[in-house]
């Protein structure tokens, strides 16, 4: 088999197979450091056995079967330095035979229980946000550290250090390589949707003409989601995640105009919206509806992420109903900024002196002490109602809060129509 | 990234074995689960399609089938990070058409679909 270029080709087979390899791997030693070096040296090999001897047919196995072999022989050597070790302290302890378990069968069996158990270990709540982003990204994503550290603006040794200490965390407190106790589940999968959903928002802030790993974060977001999906597809809160995820994924091109501006929700262009994308949205919260129960914090952003995307103008958006998931989602998941968009809907399916009074409520929350949307919010109320002078003192106050250049030129533009008695 | 692959191969004369089928069938499952496969379909035999075409000016509609020897029997639409993990993605479903139908011969054609970033605002 030819390859144009044999070292990409390798790599290729690696991003497709190196979570599964690793996986297998952490199973045999316990150790997802471990398993990921002896993976690596197994990408060492096929790096210079495959561009002469061509692709394997069945690369993955291969890759498996050769990091396997590296492993019996690590644990091997283990095994006699421990003997070694102890037959010098000379210890009354009778040691016991070397009962190697049946390494063959467990490693061909179970690979997506494996899969799951590294992803619930890359992602455990010991470590940091941080540290699971980083470390999900090395071992289920296949991503580089210096891709890493393009995707976040932050160095590489910095990447470097926080999976290396990440992998010590890990060791040091004795993580069991293991799927969580089913009272543990919930708790733990929260953390999991969490760093994922991180990597995406990560992803999904990132502006036209900023290096190209950064949207490349919502790709590998949405990615490592439909893997979960497929392994825990009774899990209504990963389909959720996953629908919110592809239904904003598909709003991309229509986020940013052609001098790179953002756009907003109501002012883009949906001819642009990818319904291809939107479709797979509503078929992944069709399937945690599917699976019955009250809908989690997730399920409920993808239902009204779902009333925009169904909506084929502005005009004919069901504010009615977004206005009543955000009230369900103000008491499953209650914070000031799920209350300022339900102020929004409130103001759009009821009036925008409904939606002021709740605005009203917020004046004294301090976590939106410096928070721009929330003047924002207001000004945009108040000169509905034809209270110009109040709404320009808001935009006003939200263009001094904000630190986004083209965000406060959009509030100065409107402080200034309602000051001319426009809008 | 987006990559379209297309299958062309001449139309056979007999329908594809059902292990082949199945190992199809499985192989779709694979990459939908690594979260790769966006979408995939077959494509019906041109005989039950048509050919619009424009030349010198004019429309001129054609019914299939179409002369050329190969026909365009399925496409499948991949989410990947890079061309040759669409070509990967592309070869396992050829090595399973070379293991479960003897003698079958097509391509694929692997193309890339034109995305956000080829209409990103200048720099």
């Amino acid at each position: 088999m030819t390859a144009t270029h044999p070292y990409r080709a390798v790599e290729a087979v690696w991003r497709i197979e190196s979570a599964r390899v690793i996986a297998g791997l952490a199973r045999m030693v316990g150790d997802v450091g471990l398993a990921e070096e002896l993976a690596q040296d197994a990408l060492v090999i096929a790096l210079e056995q495959w561009p002469v001897s061509g692709v394997p047919d069945n690369p993955g196995a291969w890759l498996m079967a050769t990091a396997k072999h590296r492993a019996i022989d690590t644990l091997r050597r283990r095994t006699r330095y421990a003997r070694k070790l102890e037959a010098l302290a000379r210890d009354p302890v009778v040691t016991r035979e070397a009962d190697e378990p049946d390494l063959d069968a467990a490693l061909d069996d179970h690979i997506g229980d494996d899969l799951l158990r590294l992803i619930f270990t890359a992602c455990h709540p010991v470590l940091s946000t941080e540290a699971r982003v980083a470390l999900a990204l090395r071992l289920l994503g296949g991503l580089t550290t210096d891709e890493i550290a393009r995707a976040f603006l932050v160095a590489k040794p910095t990447v470097a250090q926080r999976i290396v200490r990440a992998k010590r965390t890990l060791s040091s407190k004795d993580v069991e390589f293991e799927m969580p106790a089913p009272a543990d589940l919930p708790g733990r999968l929260s953390s999991v949707l969490e760093a994922i959903y991180l990597i995406f928002n990560e992803g999904y802030s990132a502006t036209a003409g900023e290096d190209w790993m950064r949207p490349a974060l919502c790709e590998e977001a949405l990615r490592l989601g439909r893997i979960l999906a497929g392994l825990m597809p009774e899990e209504p809160e990963v389909h959720g995640l996953v629908a919110l995820m592809e239904i904003q994924a598909s709003r991309i091109r229509a986020r940013t105009d052609a001098s790179g501006a953002s756009v907003l929700l109501l002012d883009q262009d949906r001819r642009l919206w990818d319904r291809l994308l939107i479709r797979r949205g509503l078929e992944a919260l069709a399937r945690a509806d599917a699976l019955g129960g009250a809908l989690g914090p997730y399920a409920l952003q993808a239902e009204i992420a779902a009333c925009h995307a169904r909506a084929l103008t502005p005009e004919d958006t069901d504010w009615g109903r977004i206005a009543a998931l955000y009230q369900v989602l103000a008491h499953v998941s209650p914070s000031p900024v799920v209350e300022l968009n339900r102020a929004v809907a409130v103001g759009m399916a009821a009036g925008p002196a409904k939606g002021l009074e709740i605005t009203d409520s917020l004046l004294h929350e301090r976590a939106l002490e410096r928070y721009a949307q929330l003047p924002a919010v207001r000004g945009d109320l108040l000169a509905k109602l034809g209270r110009h002078h109040e709404a320009r003192q808001e935009f006003q106050r939200a263009a001094d809060l904000t630190r986004n250049e083209r965000e406060r030129a959009v509030f100065l533009t409107r402080a200034t129509a309602c000051g001319d008695g426009r809008r | 990234m987006r990559y379209m692959v297309l299958l062309k191969a001449a139309r056979p004369s007999s329908p594809p074995p059902p292990d082949l089928m199945e190992a199809i069938a499985k192989l779709g499952e694979e990459a939908t689960k690594a979260g790769a496969l966006l979408d995939t379909a077959g494509l019906a035999p041109s005989a039950e399609g048509a050919r619009v075409q424009l030349t010198g000016g004019r429309l001129s509609v054609t019914d299939g089938p179409f002369t050329e020897a190969k026909e365009m029997i399925s496409y499948a639409l991949y989410q990947v990070r890079t061309k040759e993990e669409a070509v990967e993605w592309a070869s396992r479903f050829m090595r399973l058409h070379r293991d479960l139908w003897e003698g079958w011969e097509g391509e694929a054609e692997v193309l890339r679909v034109l995305g956000p970033e080829d209409f990103a605002p200048p720099v």
